[in-house]
This record gives structure tokens, sequence and C-alpha cells, in this order.
């Protein structure tokens, strides 16, 4: 075989140096990637992309939400209150049912007999649900078997319905600690002055404490479906 | 041709002093009530006699604009002795945006183009807290979903913000007590404040804000929640028009469940202090330095 000469080699390499009819298609598809994949960014980001049952189309304000109430009223007393080092100088709304015509207890309990064998309850009461802690749990280990309209603690100690947290304490010791102070549950008024705390039972059934799901309020809206400028010197418009 | 440079300059400086001369003469006047804004000082600045006639014309602005003579402009101070912090338990919160819309109520934020304070992130329990998966449009039926937490964001009141190093017209800073201001007046709406801020906590008006007259909060506080015009940026300042007074912020009074926990962080018996000391706390983006006196917990 013969060996190429000289002018031969150079030929050739000047041949592989230019683009091939090959490459060039290589370089066009890759070009067209890159312009449908700037392409598609664009897109993505448009009205389109977001689903029709995706929240986010629709600016809500206060006034469209319903179930909540923004200006809520403070305690009476609360300006007048003070708290510092010295405990209970909180002030507290009236515990739950209490002004829902079942207090006092004693107005039927003290006519009727006690009767201390947990069973399904029928004519009074059958709408608590007892889903908290033991499964062997009866009302007569909080509720005071004697007077109904106290409850009463392991010790023997009579409280008042006021004072629940105390009986909810027993257990739920740290959780007690943090609601003292000011770190569980939700306060209302005065950070350097008088305020108001829930009682653990405003919050969470004592029959039934789990924490109960509920509806948020509608998303913000996403940025494709702010109102936009124009929009508003529209609007400008009109009114001249 | 040195000459002529020469002339050209002393005509032209002139020409700049007669005009000064001139605006500072109307200013002087009370007629020209424009030329007196756009020569003000900043309001720090100002004497006392001079912010009282500017919170009254501001007053009596928003008054005329939204027909209502209940609004007032307060300049209420820091307290003495008060650097404020806030508390968010991420164990209790249920992602119900309670929060959000109290305080579009509280502020007089935009309604539509809508701008709010808070944000709620939606995050997946298997992920952590982890930004760029996370969803502020999540609308289910129920909150909470049973793997996903949830964890609000607003401004940080940082020690050490980004957002006051940045402008470049000093139209916000940190009070003594801890709160990120904005003057809206001396904003010029660069928006570099935005951008600086790693917690996307502030938001720029487009547009005239729009808000119906009577759903606005007549209490106002000049660097809080005073009408805004279009063209500022605006942000959290810890409802600063009732935290002066020592009320609550409004998330604070609304969260359902209590997540949320406010207070005086140089008071050795109050609650933030308590829940630094006996509560596991976090600060958002430690590791940028910026210092926030927002502090997440999980109070177990």
């Amino acid at each position: 075989m013969e060996r190429p000469t000289g002018s031969d080699l150079v030929n050739s390499d000047q041949e592989k140096l230019l683009p091939g009819s090959s490459s060039l298609a290589i370089l066009l598809i890759v070009f067209l990637s890159i312009s449908m994949l700037i392409l598609f960014s664009i897109v993505r980001g448009g009205v389109g992309h977001v689903a029709e049952d995706d929240g986010g189309r629709q600016a809500f304000g206060p006034t469209e939400v319903s179930g909540v109430e923004f200006d809520g009223e403070l305690l009476p007393g609360i300006e007048e209150a003070t708290t510092g080092p010295d405990e209970g100088g909180f002030l507290v709304p009236p515990p739950p049912w209490s002004e829902s015509g079942y207090f006092p207890c004693t107005e039927c309990h003290a006519d009727l007999d006690l009767n201390p064998e947990p069973r399904v309850l029928e004519e009074m009461h059958d709408d608590i649900e007892l889903n908290h802690g033991p499964s062997d749990r009866w009302c007569l280990d909080c509720h005071n078997p004697d007077d109904r309209d106290v409850l009463r603690l392991i010790n023997g100690r009579l409280i008042t319905f006021d004072e629940s947290y105390l009986l909810c304490g027993q257990c739920h010791g740290t959780i007690f600690r943090d609601w003292r102070q000011g770190i569980h549950g939700r306060r209302q008024g005065y950070w350097n002055g008088g305020k108001s705390y829930l009682l653990c039972a405003h919050c969470h059934d004592p029959h039934a404490p789990a924490f109960h799901t509920i509806a948020p309020l509608p998303p913000p809206v996403r940025p494709q479906f702010l109102a936009l400028a124009d929009q508003e010197e529209d609007q400008e418009a009109d009114h001249e | 041709m040195s000459e002529k440079t020469l002339d050209r300059r002393t005509l032209m400086i002139s020409a700049g002093l007669s005009t000064m001369a001139g605006i500072s003469a109307a200013a002087s006047g009370k007629s020209a009530g424009w030329v007196e804004r756009l020569l003000k000082r900043r309001f720090v600045e100002l004497s006392d006699e001079r912010r009282e006639e500017i919170l009254a014309d501001l007053e009596e602005s928003c008054r005329k604009k939204y027909g209502r003579d209940d609004i007032t402009v307060s300049d209420t101070g820091a307290l003495d002795g008060v650097e404020f912090a806030y508390g968010l338990d991420l164990s209790r919160c249920v992602g119900c945006r309670r929060c959000v819309y109290s305080c579009v109520h509280e502020n007089n934020q935009s309604r539509d183009p809508q701008i709010q304070w808070i944000r709620v992130l939606e995050m997946k329990k298997d992920h952590g807290i982890d930004f760029a998966e996370s969803n502020v449009y999540y609308d289910p039926d129920e909150v909470p979903e049973p793997d996903s937490f949830y964890v609000p964001v607003a401004c940080q009141q940082c020690r050490k913000p980004a957002c006051t190093k940045v402008c470049p017209v000093k139209a916000t800073w940190q009070e003594p007590d801890g709160i990120v201001v904005i003057d809206s007046d001396w904003c010029l709406g660069c928006r570099c404040c935005m951008s600086a801020c790693p917690y996307g906590a502030r938001h720029f008006n487009w547009t005239e804000p729009s808000i119906a007259a009577e759903e606005i909060n007549p209490d106002t506080h000049i660097f809080g929640n005073r009408l805004r015009p279009k063209g500022v940026v605006e942000k959290c300042t810890f409802c600063i028009h009732r935290t002066r007074k020592g009320r609550y912020p409004a998330c604070v009074e609304i969260c359902p469940v209590g997540a949320r926990k406010f207070g005086n962080l140089l008071d050795e018996a109050g609650e933030m202090r308590y829940l630094m000391r006996e509560k596991r706390v976090f600060v958002l983006k430690r590791e940028l330095n910026t210092r926030p006196r927002f502090y997440y917990f999980y109070a177990t």
C-alpha cells in the first residue's frame, strides 16, 4: 500500500475542519431545542399553566371570607387588669356550657340517683362523645359525684369550672406550665398589661380533646392573576 | 476653549442657584405645598412642631381622599427598655390563614391588586423545611393535612437587616425597639430592599392601592399601616400602631390555635424569654446572619 503524499494529508485535514452536513444538522437541532426550551419556560408561567381547580385565581379580601370575626372585642375590664409575677392576674372568659342552659348541673342532678356504672347515655348528654385517654374513663373521674356543679381533683379537692385548668394540669403538666407562662394557648389584650387567657376547654372539648381540622381561608392570588396596571388606567379613564 | 467652558459653567451654576432661590422663596410662603414636600427633610430629622404639621397634613389628605373623618395618623415612638420579638409554634400552626386576612384587615393593604404581608408556606413533613418545595397556594377543604406542616413567613425584623443596608435614600431603617420601618413619603420605589430581603417580606404597590373606604382601619401609624401611595414598598411592622400602645399584634390575637407569641425580649419574666429558655427555637436562613427577631419553635 502506498503512503499518502504530503499534499493529500493537507487536503483531507482541511476537509475535516469544515463542518459537514451532519454536523450542520446537529447544530440546527441544538439551536431549535434551546429556542423551544426558552419558549416553554415563558409559556409555563402563563395563565394556562394553572389548572382550573387550583387555588389562587381570585383575589379575596377580609370582607369576602366568612366565619371569622376580625374586630373581636376584648373582655371587659382588661384595660384595668394588670399582670405580673403574681399568678392569676389574668382574665378568663366564662367556661363553655356555662351559659348554654346546662348549668347549674344540680338543677337536675340533685334529684337523680347516682349511677356510677359506665354505660351508653340515652336520655341526656347523648351528644357527648367520650374519647379522651384510656377507654375505661368515665364521667365521675372528673365530675364530682356528690355535687355536679364542681369538679373533683384526684386528691379530692373540689374546684369550680372556672379553675378547670387545674384538673387538666394533673396529667398534662408540661402543657399546663406553658399555658401559665402564655406559651400554650391563645392570649388577647396587652403584651405589657392585662390580658385574657382561654381555659383548656374553650379550645379542646374535654370529652374528646383532639383538634378538628378546619377550612382554610382562600390562598393568595397568583401573580398571573393579579389585577394589572392597565386595568387601573382603564378605571381612571372611566372616572374621567 | 477654557474660557468658553467657564462661561458655560457659570451660567449653569447661576441658573441652578436662581431656581433654588425661587423654590425656597416659594417654600417659605404658605401656598406652594408641593415644593414644601419636595424640599422637606426626612421625617425623623424634623422638629416636633414640623412633625405635627406633617401628620396633620397627611391625616387631612387621607380623610379627604377616602371621605372618612375618623382616620388618625400617629407617630408613636418606641418605648424605653423594649425590644420586640415574636415566637411561632410550628407544632400548633394548622395553616388556616386567619392571620393573613386579619393582617390585611388591620394594616390597610391593597385588596386588588392583592397584597398580603404574611405568606403561609405549606411544607411536606418528609422534606422538612425546604423553601424550594414549599407551596403558598394550597387549598384543600380542610387543614391541616396529615402529611404537611405550615410555616407562616412575614418580616423577620432582623437585627442585621439586609433591606435597610441597600436602600439608597435611607427610607427604611431599624427603630430602637427593633421594628424595621419604611417612610412611604421618602421611598423611591426602586425595590432594592425587596431583592435584598431573603424572606420575601417586602411588597410593592404596583398600582394605586385599592381599599374600600368602609374597610379602612382608621387607627394608623405613619411608619406602619397608614394609607400608602402608588409606587412604594410596604411590609409587616409587628402592628406598630398597636404594639407601641401595648396591644398584641392582630395576627397573635386572631390565631385560633394560639401558635403566635409576642413580647418584650428585654423583660426577664416575659413570655418571650421563657420561650427562648425552655423551647428549642430556630430562625429562618440562619446562615445568612440576618439575626431575625422572629423565632420559630416546636412546643411539644
